[in-house]
């Protein structure tokens, strides 16, 4: 493995680690909508370096998704969301900014013991991917548990699903087949969200989800 | 595949693609309801034609396998079956202006795009392929719990969707791991990810990769299965979503999570050196079983109520395969049968019920047997079938699995049991109330389709008396097969 290429997908996985951390502290949404794009410019950026370097042309593809869709147009749609519902200046957090970013680091050490723990045999640059990739998996599940307003919580979906990507592309000649199923389901998801949040929009003046659990139906 | 033009299992994937067009542009809900029915049958009977055909050679995408092919059966009779009780509940939810006719030919296109999903979940070969159907299968259901767009189905399907994307995401995480391992044995790209390789090679598989890439499985395809303490969605889903909905998200996508956690658990055994999956699913799925006979009590909704006794179910079969052997096996995939089976027939009258009292509060319903006799009693048999009283075949796999616990693992009969007994209690003591006593609420007829839950608990009553031994002998070679 040479020394160089090595670094660079390290230091590219290891960016969007960081990033998924710079995520954790952002507590207004349309700053945690310009990191959120952030983290698809690294994940591009990272996907086109493996394509680069497992000489695997289709990956620019998926490189060029993460770059135009995810980096530039969800980024765009979800600052027209929140200005149309009025929410851009809302502050939310459920848990101290402090704890969730102990919480964080506690993730990223677990990530990490387990993951290379486990693949002691795989070769070691996929190996690394992956310790990276369920990293920001985590991150992006605790950014989800966190918050209480329901933008914020896709974009940690979002982030985790970057996550996903991270892991199929350091996967070496995992099929196309899986990569476009990955964007797909962020498309689709981003179409069914966008469906909610416009209900939701439609009946009530919130999109807090925290407003959505006055009604439990068994304490009606 | 000799007498029809093409392969059955193509047609099971065809019919519901083609008829989710169709029924996304026809504007007449009668007609939609009835050819919505019309795609059921005709994909039920190109899924039976499955068993006297030869097998196709399995390809990179598509398997029909002992295992499988009973669970397509099952999946395809029971969609069946809940399209003929959707056609009246729609008609009823349409009358009474709860849907309109726009809202009616989404639901019926989406209907078919879940069949579609369900179907090739079981069918495919290839498990990149098996994870997108399972995840085109949750997000038609997401749609089709938010539909009545209520503050209630609303916040029930955000949690839904929440709950299944991680749990989906987890699941592609541990797919990704079950590619890293095989990469170095088969070789890269389409091969790696073909199930029927993937068992041939599983002895040179890395098992510490296996191992990690199941416990993520596990949880991913958990969280689907509804197992506590992943089942938070379960609930709320079932029960402000349509009740046809209902019907197959109990009776059936749990089944295809659970059918997800069999296969990886067959990989998991072929490889040696990697660990036993049986003490991880027989702590889960005991846990669900207790905590959910618990949560029965404090139901006051009749929908929810069945939603925990859905967990409460997916409990005992986990266990059971867990539990691991040739009768444990057995006793777990008729419990599932079974189960489908008896569920969908509660929700089918359950829905007639809440349609015709207006309400879905257990308080609020009484004397069913008077005011509804027919509705009345197929409800409690459909109860005394569920909680496992004798002539129904419930008692029969609870009986097998109890007693093969008591055989291998005397300890863990006791909670087993115990959650049993309470989760009986529940459902006896609550169906009492809805049942017998005063009537109350609107007394006038009812107009319903009694025909597919009759059909569903004659199959369960007759299951539950006579097994034809040429079905046992079938059970016995898949539980053979499940190790």
């Amino acid at each position: 493995m040479d020394g160089f290429v090595f670094d660079i997908a390290h230091l590219l996985a290891g960016g969007l680690v960081l990033v998924s951390f710079m995520m954790l502290y952002q507590d207004r949404l349309q700053a945690l909508i310009n990191v959120y794009a952030l983290h698809a410019v690294v994940l591009a950026l990272s996907v086109a370096w493996q394509a680069f370097i497992q000489d695997a042309p289709h990956l620019y593809v998926t490189a060029a998704i993460a770059l135009v869709f995810k980096a530039i147009v969800i980024p765009v749609a979800l600052h027209r969301i929140i200005l149309r519902l009025g929410i851009h200046r809302e502050v939310e957090t459920a848990v101290g900014i402090g704890l969730t970013m102990l919480a964080g680091i506690g993730l990223v050490a677990l990530s990490m013991a387990v993951m290379l723990q486990f693949t002691a045999g795989a070769n070691p640059l996929a190996r690394e991917d992956l310790a990276f990739a369920l990293s920001v998996l985590l991150l992006g599940l605790l950014m989800m548990v966190t918050r209480r307003n329901a933008v914020s919580q896709v974009i940690g979906f979002m982030s985790l699903e970057n996550g996903l990507v991270l892991a199929a592309t350091g996967a070496k000649g995992m099929p196309l087949v899986v990569e476009i199923s990955v964007t797909f389901s962020i498309i689709i998801a981003f179409i069914v969200i966008g469906i909610f949040l416009f209900r939701i929009r439609e009946r009530f003046d919130t999109v807090d989800v925290r407003a959505l659990d006055d009604f439990r139906g068994d304490r009606r | 595949m000799t007498f029809l033009p093409f392969d059955a299992v193509y047609a099971v994937l065809i019919i519901p693609l083609v008829a989710a067009a169709v029924l996304a542009l026809l504007p007449d809900y009668r007609a939609t309801a009835r050819l919505n029915v019309l795609a059921c049958l005709l994909t039920l009977l190109s899924a039976l034609s499955l068993f006297f055909t030869a097998r196709p050679v399995p390809g990179p995408y598509f398997l029909v396998d002992d295992l499988n092919v009973v669970f397509i059966v099952l999946n395809t009779f029971v969609a069946f079956t809940t399209s003929v009780f959707s056609a009246s509940y729609i008609s009823h939810e349409l009358e009474t202006g709860r849907l309109t006719p726009t809202n009616v030919r989404f639901y019926h296109a989406m209907y078919q795009i879940m069949m579609l999903g369900m179907n090739l979940a079981f069918v495919s070969n290839n498990i990149g392929l098996m994870w997108v159907a399972v995840e085109v299968a949750t997000l038609t259901t997401v749609l089709m719990v938010g539909i009545y767009r209520t503050h209630e189905a609303l916040e029930a399907a955000w949690k839904y969707f929440i709950l299944g994307s991680v749990g989906i995401a987890f699941a592609l995480f541990g797919t990704i791991l079950v590619y890293m391992a095989a990469q170095p044995i088969i070789g890269e790209g389409q091969n790696a990810m073909v199930w029927t390789m993937l068992i041939e090679h599983a002895k040179q598989f890395d098992p510490a990769l296996i191992n990690l890439a199941f416990v993520f499985l596990l949880l991913g395809y958990g969280t689907k299965v509804g197992l506590v303490p992943l089942h938070a969605w379960l609930p709320d889903a079932h029960a402000e979503g349509p009740t046809p909905i209902s019907a197959v998200l109990s009776g059936l996508l749990l089944n295809v999570a659970l059918y997800a956690v069999l296969r990886y658990k067959l990989l998991l055994a072929a490889t040696p050196g990697a660990f036993a999956p049986g003490a991880l699913m027989m702590t889960l799925g005991l846990s669900s079983l207790v905590f959910a006979a618990f949560m029965l009590y404090r139901r006051r909704d009749i929908k929810r109520l069945f939603a925990y006794s859905s967990i409460e179910h997916m409990g005992i079969i986990v266990f059971a395969f867990g539990l691991g052997g040739p009768l444990a096996n057995f006793a777990g995939l008729l419990h599932m049968v079974m189960h489908s089976l008896t569920k969908s027939a509660i929700f089918f009258s359950v829905g007639h019920v809440a349609q015709i009292k207006g309400t879905q509060k257990l308080a609020e319903i009484k004397g069913l047997t008077a005011s509804h006799p027919v509705l009345g009693w197929a409800l409690v048999f459909g109860v005394v079938a569920i909680i496992g009283a004798p002539p129904f075949g419930v008692f029969m796999s609870e009986f097998l699995i109890v007693s093969s616990t008591f055989a291998r693992e005397p300890l863990l009969a006791i909670p087993l049991v115990f959650g049993l007994l309470v989760a009986f209690g529940a459902l006896a003591l609550r169906v009492t109330g809805v049942a017998f006593g005063e009537p109350t609420g609107n007394l006038g007829p009812a107009k319903a389709s009694y025909i597919p839950m009759f059909a569903h608990l004659g199959l369960v009553l007759a299951a539950g008396i006579y097994l034809p031994p040429a079905l046992v002998a079938w059970f016995q070679h898949v539980a053979a097969l499940l190790g």
